[in-house]
């Protein structure tokens, strides 16, 4: 009884099969109901995300937040698709008509896509492919397209400055993330998420800090959520890419934002914190389900507290902190634990024991401390730069001899 | 016909549409937008024959990097380069032909190959591709010199991108 989805599976595998219907159509169709009830499970949760978002935010804010449509105002989200449903549906003059409609469907399609290898429990999951980790970045590099996509067919200017500034971000963002990514491959010995759950006898979070951190911070970055949200800058470019959109259009993207955030949190839990690992998980794996959401959940809550707590930041600045600290710390990083791991397991893939973890961590905590160190002394020289003395501008005297000689 | 050849057959009409469509599209937005969509087929294709690596790859690096650097060029341009002039010149038959004629080489010297008509051989689902793939190019009996070249030559363009975009101080 633990696993209710593969006995529905095999029971309409056998009901299909005694149909008539040949073993290879069967497996296509069952495929394809999975992918249908897998998308519509997300899209569901995402539905509940805009009160969730809603809801903490005014609790960040110091408000209630929604309180007057049913139980906690957990009946203003559908109130909020109705809204969206019946607004009209406006297409810009000399905005590019294909373009402008596939762009929203892209940026929700892409979010929906990466649920596709995340495993919920030992038994449940959509694909256990090798390679895993690289297809959650190459499907976050076609949501950027999406965005592009949306602001050049918009015919705005304002539209244009958001998707360039989401393509300085994303191209930078992407390095330290590749690279961090790395981290939890080498501690797993594999590419397939199932596997780096599988190895996590002790979550990669005890093993590897920095690099969860990292990670954390260039996925935030990715989503385009503040602090690093320039790419819809409200008081600089008013919307950004989707300033020409509305109705439900304008809702696959916020749609796709609020689940992209839920799908990276899931993506973070799993590669760090254990993913569905959690007690009786082995035993019960629908219990995985629960322990993943929860984990899930945790991490989009910190999003949140970090997007509703820091200003955003300047764009050279963004882009200094990831070229100039987060790329060379990730490099770092990697080379460390690659050879620690080397040093301590060798070639097989050896269990992860008690003082590989302590050293690790060890090693995480001495590269966090020279890492500080170096900051410091960074900004100790900026600040005598800065409180040096300043190049004080000045007008040169003209010479009215020769200018009186002249005439 | 099996589900994989009708998703080999739709993928391959898709990938060749797009491909004529990114030379006959007068936007060049759209002719880009077009190329994405060919470089996908590819990987699809790649995923149709077990090489899943390759196919995520072929996503990352040429639609996640090199097709968004070409649209980002693109847009900083003026109304996406529309071309209103004929897209014919006066050789085009000339290149027809040279293309039909390499075309009918390539088939025929590939239908002489012994390995044309053997069937792929079943790959068994648990062998690690990557890992071997990650091996053979760190393998001093396999292919470590080239990939010590490429990645020397990926350093040399990287150092010259900062040499170029470096600002100078007067």
């Amino acid at each position: 009884m633990g696993d209710p989805v593969n006995a529905i599976a095999a029971w309409l595998r056998n009901l299909l099969i005694g149909l008539g219907l040949s073993p290879g159509l069967t497996t296509v169709l069952l495929t394809a109901l999975g992918v249908l009830v897998m998308a519509t499970f997300v899209t569901v949760i995402d539905i509940l995300l805009v009160w969730v978002e809603r809801k903490v935010v005014a609790r960040f804010q110091d408000r209630l937040g929604p309180n007057r449509l049913g139980p906690f105002g957990l009946i203003q989200p559908i109130a909020d698709v109705i809204k969206l449903l019946i607004k009209e549906d406006i297409t810009p003059r000399g905005a590019d008509w294909f373009v402008f409609n596939l762009a929203p469907i892209m940026a929700l399609a892409t979010v929906l896509l990466m649920w596709a290898v995340i495993p919920f429990a030992p038994t449940i999951l959509g694909a256990d492919i090798n390679v895993a980790v690289l297809y959650i970045v190459a499907v976050g590099a076609l949501g950027t397209l999406g965005i592009i996509m949306a602001g050049w067919s918009s015919n705005n200017k304002y539209a244009l400055l958001g998707a360039f500034r989401t393509v300085a971000q994303m191209v930078s963002y992407e390095v330290p993330m590749v690279i961090v990514l790395l981290v939890p491959v080498i501690l797993a010995r594999s590419m397939g998420l199932q596997a780096i759950v599988d190895s996590q006898s002790t979550w990669f979070f005890f093993l590897a800090p920095i690099a969860a951190l990292i990670f954390l911070i260039t996925s935030i970055a990715e989503l385009g959520r503040a602090p690093f949200d320039i790419n819809e800058a409200e008081s600089e470019i008013v919307a950004g890419f989707h300033i020409e959109y509305t109705g439900m259009k304008f809702g696959l993207f916020y749609a796709g934002e609020l689940l992209h955030a839920l799908t990276v949190s899931a993506v973070f839990s799993t590669l760090f914190l254990g993913g569905w690992r959690g007690p009786f998980a082995d035993q019960v794996p629908i219990l995985g389900v629960v322990y993943l959401f929860g984990k899930a959940f945790f991490i989009y809550w910190v999003i949140m507290w970090i997007k509703y707590s820091f200003p955003r930041l300047r764009i050279d600045h963004m882009l200094g902190f990831s070229w100039k600290f987060l790329t060379p710390l990730s490099l770092v990083l990697v080379i460390a634990t690659a050879v620690l791991d080397k040093i301590l397991r060798g070639t097989g893939n050896a269990p992860i024991a008690f003082p590989y973890v302590l050293l690790q961590l060890g090693m995480n905590l001495v590269i966090a401390a020279a890492t500080v160190i170096i900051l410091r002394e960074y900004a100790r020289i900026e600040r005598k730069r800065v409180a040096g003395v300043r190049p004080v501008a000045t007008a040169i005297e003209p010479d009215f001899k020769e200018l009186v000689a002249q005439e | 016909m099996s589900v994989i050849q009708l998703i080999f057959l739709i993928t391959a009409v898709i990938t060749l549409g797009a491909a004529i469509m990114v030379v006959a599209a007068r936007n060049l937005v759209h002719a880009a937008l077009w190329l994405i969509l060919t470089l996908f087929g590819v990987a699809v294709m790649f995923g149709l024959l077990s090489a899943p690596f390759f196919a995520v790859v072929q996503v990352v690096i040429y639609i996640g990097a090199i097709s968004i650097l070409m649209i980002f060029a693109i847009m900083l341009t003026r109304r996406g380069l529309l071309d209103s002039g004929s897209q014919f010149n006066k050789g085009w038959w000339v290149a027809g032909l040279l293309s039909l004629l390499s075309f009918t080489a390539l088939v025929w010297m590939l239908s002489t190959w012994e390995g044309f008509h053997t069937p792929l051989p079943e790959l068994s689902r648990d062998t690690d591709f990557v890992a071997a793939l990650g091996a053979q190019l760190v393998n001093p009996g396999g292919y470590v010199l080239p990939f010590e070249v490429a990645s020397i030559l990926l350093l040399a363009a990287l150092i010259g991108a900062v040499v170029v975009a470096w600002e100078k101080k007067a």
